[in-house]
């Protein structure tokens, strides 16, 4: 509860920088999940499948 | 300090995917499943028989005449052929919960950047705040152009294009947020009024351009019933919703504890600035779960 009223110093642009290279890892992640259909992943449909319903139920184009 | 705050973002990302995951299942999976049933009601008689679970012994005869191939693209309706329904169900909630982890790392590091820069000063409603935008930024405003739509409904033809101006939306929806921020900041001496009305009005104008010139999609299949496309479409945003909400405050939740924790191991440092305060950089491995 005290963390609600505690001010928060800024994090140095250098020392965030380093865990930029995180970025696109984990927006390949999502990739994979939401929008991949066998060109990445190179499992065919499979992905895309097991992926399904949780595509359709997030909100993302499917066929 | 930030590894810290990333594996929070992390687990508390897959934990709201899987909270996620079980509103979806419960509350998403009976249209999914109405509309399946209605897909392969109006489908034509297709190359396998409907719910054939037993799918290794159908694939290779598939394979051997050839239709193997088409899959690729945008398939029909003969998903249970590659995947069965009950596996789909439980990759549903692998679905939500990748989809949790991959989005609540990049919210760490955005968090980690804004923390002490931009918004509320504390990091639970930094979080619960952040939170908020980013489900208007990434789920509200693509909603009103692209709502979410049920299996049996878009051509399969269109998916590349549809899935592109997806992205279209939701960085439109990314970027206007960041100008409503920027604009928020630029008249922080103003009026609170003025300020308020500049931000929305560098979130909206950006947002409403975008929905007025992006083309539309109306690949709803005439017949199709208007309850069942509704009630879905709410179960999706419920959905997303859910873990917004839950990720905000699992997030919340955690930075203030990561915060209150450096703070209190920082403090001496408040009489000499020339003390390195290194403590952030190696945060014990066995406190980071
Ligand atoms: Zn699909």
């Amino acid at each position: 509860m005290s963390g609600l009223t505690t001010p928060s110093a800024a994090i140095p642009f250098p020392r965030l920088r380093l865990w930029l290279p995180a970025v696109p890892v984990l927006l390949l992640v999502a990739y994979l999940v939401l929008m991949d259909n066998g060109a990445v992943s190179q499992t065919g449909a499979f992905l895309h499948e097991l992926m399904h319903d949780g595509r359709h139920l997030l909100g993302v184009p499917c066929h | 300090m930030v590894r810290t705050l990333l594996v929070r973002g992390l687990w508390a990302g897959l934990l709201a995917g899987l909270i996620a995951g079980g509103f979806a299942f419960a509350f998403g999976e009976p249209h999914v499943d109405s509309a399946i049933a209605l897909e392969e009601a109006a489908a034509p008689p297709a190359h396998e028989p409907a719910g054939s679970s037993a799918h290794g012994s159908d694939e290779p005869a598939a394979q051997a005449s050839g239709e193997a191939a088409p899959h690729d693209h945008g398939h029909d309706h003969g998903e249970e052929a590659v995947v069965s329904r009950p596996v789909q169900k439980a990759g549903l909630f692998l679905a939500t919960g990748l989809y949790g982890l991959a989005v609540g790392g990049v919210f760490a590091l955005v968090f980690a950047g804004l923390r002490g820069r931009v918004g509320p000063r504390s990091d639970g409603r930094l979080a619960l705040a952040t939170a908020g935008a980013a489900f208007t930024a990434v789920v509200l405003v693509p909603f009103v152009k692209y709502p979410a739509n049920p299996p049996a409904v878009g051509d399969p033809a269109t998916i590349n294009d549809r899935t592109l101006l997806y992205v279209v939306i939701v960085l439109v929806g990314l970027a206007a947020t960041a100008i409503a921020v920027a604009t928020a900041r630029r008249a922080s001496s103003a009026d609170p009024w003025v300020r308020w009305v500049a931000a929305a009005g560098g979130f909206l104008v950006p947002v409403i351009a975008a929905w007025m010139l992006l083309p539309g999609v109306d690949e709803v299949p005439g017949g199709f019933p208007a309850t069942l496309l509704w009630e879905f479409r709410i179960a999706s945003l419920g959905t997303q919703v859910v873990f917004w909400a839950a990720f905000g405050v699992l997030f919340g939740w955690a930075s203030d504890r990561v915060s209150a924790r450096h703070a209190a191991t920082t403090r001496p440092a408040t009489a000499p600035p020339t003390s390195p305060t290194t403590s952030s950089t190696p945060p014990s491995p066995a406190s980071s779960s």
